[in-house]
């Protein structure tokens, strides 16, 4: 099989542009799809019969939460890549989904808190998915500081980029055993989501909300490897040729 | 000039590797006593800090022990890796034929030998105080030596991987807590279980599920870290 | 620059444009060099020229940015255990364990490769003049005691391509003749040696080459 242009895509230069072009291609329709999906999700859509408005936090949440861990398992997959064909922009990309996806967790956890409030009582309960939530954000955090403490970046890519694998390995049994943990205890059996039935019509916005966030987090990826890969790529030649 | 290929198989390789190690651990006892020492103490302020009836501690008894032990087993770890790599052992090791995910583990064992398992036996002692029932000892050691095992192949993959950080205490730490967090659901929750005379296995058999699968793929994450670590 | 040092012919060792960055200190610009059997090369330049980083990079410790090292052909990316097996490196850090006697220190050291018996140790302790350290803790050894327990490692590797980071520190006049002598004899019997040192080894000797890093 011929790698050539693969090696092509991945060398810095090409990728760099690559990026550039792509990035308007998903920031627009990310930008329309969001706006559609809040005009329809806060006026259009009915209150639900049991939460009242206070459900409709739910167009943020899910899809954050959603992300939080698809973006982990993205960064995963690009760090075991960088490891294995010791491909830099693999790491550029680990290194970029890392400060997104702690965003979305943390976005995720601070909109469970307040839909959690009107149904709780409380500004927390530790619910299974929320507490999972919790744990995915330590996992990012973590990998983070441990990027952050290595001075060469190829070090920091290749140490960090081992964290990520074993985390993901890890992630599906955080939830199972978090999942098993609650079911023990009785209490705050009650989930954000999930037990009510949701009405037809909120779900197209909801559809709407997670592509746009998916989009918009495409974009703000091209950004991110962008950077990455600008200071990585400092003292090449191609650079002051680019500008 | 020939090559030599005389090189010992992998089974006279760990008996050395342990062998080496224990008798490292049997010239520094004093530290190998501080993790133990510390996980009594933990334990200890917990009444103190609560209250002394032990109806009270028997609720969360399951929950003192093992954080105590995780903690203990976090600060044995520290010095699991890096004094190898301080004065350049780890680097021969490294440059040995031998496989370096296999040395790792058999080190790991021996680490868990010296501050798991003293853990373990102490473990009845420590419950008795905070009103375990005997009945319930059988399963606090076997979930404790499951999990702190686990533990040690968990946490040797976090000092692996900050063995080439100056200052890596903290952010050990930090690393190696919420790969635990399974391990300490299971462990606390089976030995809860165990006190009031419920089915045990299903927690044992995930922490069991646990070990077996961090015994196998954990060396290799180890090995990668540590040839990252002895790189600077 | 590029320093290179290299005859004809089929190498054993062969270094290859290797290109290494520190940070933002572009510390080896393409190096090269050929080393064959019987061959002393060595590697000089200034305190913070990349000598011990060019050693690293030849032993498999260090990744290079580019460039290829080659063992009888074959990078040592992809034969990496036949490489290891057949080098044994002295760093700078004597990899000794100061808890554990010197015989001990080596049964287990230079038991990674080969088991070793007692007498063999000894004998090779006692060539390097250190006879009446055998049971002695590493701890109460002095620093030239010590890389010379260190240097036994070598010896007792029987290891064909030996790579020694400044052998002679903490050795006195005896000493580095010593190594010098013991260093001769390992490339008679068709034994090579890359090493870096800040003054010359083996001045005169007609296998002995110098590469000299810019820095």
């Amino acid at each position: 099989m011929n790698w050539t242009w693969f090696h092509k895509f991945a060398s810095p230069p090409h990728a760099y542009r690559l990026l550039g072009t792509l990035r308007p291609w998903l920031f627009w329709p990310a930008v329309v799809l969001m706006l559609w999906a809040v005009y329809n999700g806060l006026f259009v859509a009915p209150t639900d019969y049991q939460q009242g408005d206070s459900f409709r936090i739910m167009y943020v949440h899910v899809p954050s939460a959603s992300l939080s861990l698809m973006v982990y398992s993205m960064m995963a997959i690009a760090a075991g890549i960088g490891i294995i064909w010791r491909m830099k922009l693999a790491h550029a990309v680990a290194a970029g989904c890392a400060v997104i996806g702690a965003w979305f967790t943390v976005l995720a956890l601070v909109t469970g808190a307040i839909w959690g409030k009107p149904m709780w009582g409380a500004w927390w309960a530790w619910d299974p998915r929320l507490t999972s939530e919790l744990i995915l954000l330590f996992l990012y955090l973590g990998y983070m500081a441990l990027r952050a403490s290595y001075d060469d970046v190829q070090r920091a890519d290749r140490a960090s980029g081992i964290l990520a694998v074993v985390g993901i390995v890890n992630v599906p049994i955080v939830k199972y055993s978090v999942q098993w943990w609650n079911s023990l205890h009785q209490g705050s059996s009650l989930s954000l989501t999930g037990s009510s039935a949701i009405d037809p019509s909120m779900l197209p916005p909801l559809l709407a909300m997670m592509v746009g966030f998916l989009l918009f987090f495409g974009a703000i990826l091209c950004d991110r490897v962008r950077a990455e890969i600008l200071t990585r790529e400092r003292n090449a030649g191609w650079l002051s040729e680019a500008a | 000039m020939s090559r030599v290929t005389d090189a010992p198989g992998l089974w006279p390789l760990a008996s050395r590797v342990l062998g080496r190690e224990l008798t490292l651990a049997g010239r520094h006892w004093d530290q190998v006593a501080q993790p133990l020492l510390f996980f009594v103490i933990v334990v200890t302020l917990f009444p103190l800090a609560t209250s002394p009836d032990l109806a009270q501690l028997r609720q969360i008894a399951p929950g003192v022990v093992w954080v105590a032990a995780m903690l203990s087993s976090l600060l044995a770890l520290e010095s699991l890796f890096r004094p190898d790599v301080e004065d350049g052992t780890m680097e021969q090791w490294v440059l040995s034929e031998q496989p370096l995910a296999w040395m790792l583990l058999m080190k790991t064992a021996a680490h868990w030998l010296v501050s798991g398992l003293p853990l373990v036996i102490l473990s009845p002692l420590l419950g008795t105080g905070l009103g375990v029932p005997v009945s319930a000892w059988p399963v606090l050691m076997a979930s404790l030596a499951l999990g702190t095992a686990a533990l040690s192949v968990l946490g040797a993959i976090g000092a692996a991987l900050t063995v080439g950080v100056r200052r890596g205490n903290v952010l050990l730490a930090l690393l190696v807590l919420p790969l635990e967090v399974p391990v300490l659901i299971f462990g606390a929750r089976a030995v809860s279980l165990g006190m009031t005379g419920e089915a045990v296995a299903g927690p044992l058999n995930l922490l069991a599920a646990i070990l077996i699968l961090a015994v196998s793929l954990g060396p290799m994450a180890m090995a990668a870290a540590i040839r990252i670590g002895v790189e600077s | 620059m590029p320093a290179s040092a290299a005859p004809a012919g089929e190498a054993l060792l062969e270094a290859r444009a290797i290109e290494l960055w520190r940070g933002e200190h572009h510390l080896l610009r393409r190096v090269s060099f050929r080393l064959n059997a019987g061959e002393l090369l060595q590697v000089t330049g200034e305190n913070g020229a990349g000598k011990t980083s060019l050693l690293r990079v030849v032993c498999g410790l260090l990744p290079a940015e580019t460039g290829d090292i080659l063992w009888r052909g074959v990078s040592i990316l992809e034969g990496r255990d036949a490489y290891h097996r057949d080098v044994v490196y002295l760093a700078h850090l004597n990899a000794l364990k100061l808890d554990l006697t010197a015989d001990e220190n080596l049964k287990a050291g230079a038991g990674l490769r080969r088991d070793t018996t007692r007498s063999e140790r000894e004998a090779v302790l006692t060539a390097l003049g250190v006879a009446r350290c055998v049971d002695l803790p590493a701890r109460v050894l002095s620093a030239g005691q010590r890389r010379r327990v260190a240097f036994a490692r070598v010896l007792l590797s029987k290891a064909p391509l030996w790579i020694l980071d400044e052998p002679t520190t903490n050795l006195d006049v005896h000493g580095v003749e010593l190594i010098e002598r013991l260093i001769r004899d390992h490339l008679e019997e068709g034994g090579s040696v890359l090493t870096a040192a800040h003054h010359g080894l083996l001045a005169g000797h007609p296998r002995a080459r110098q590469l000299v890093l810019a820095g």
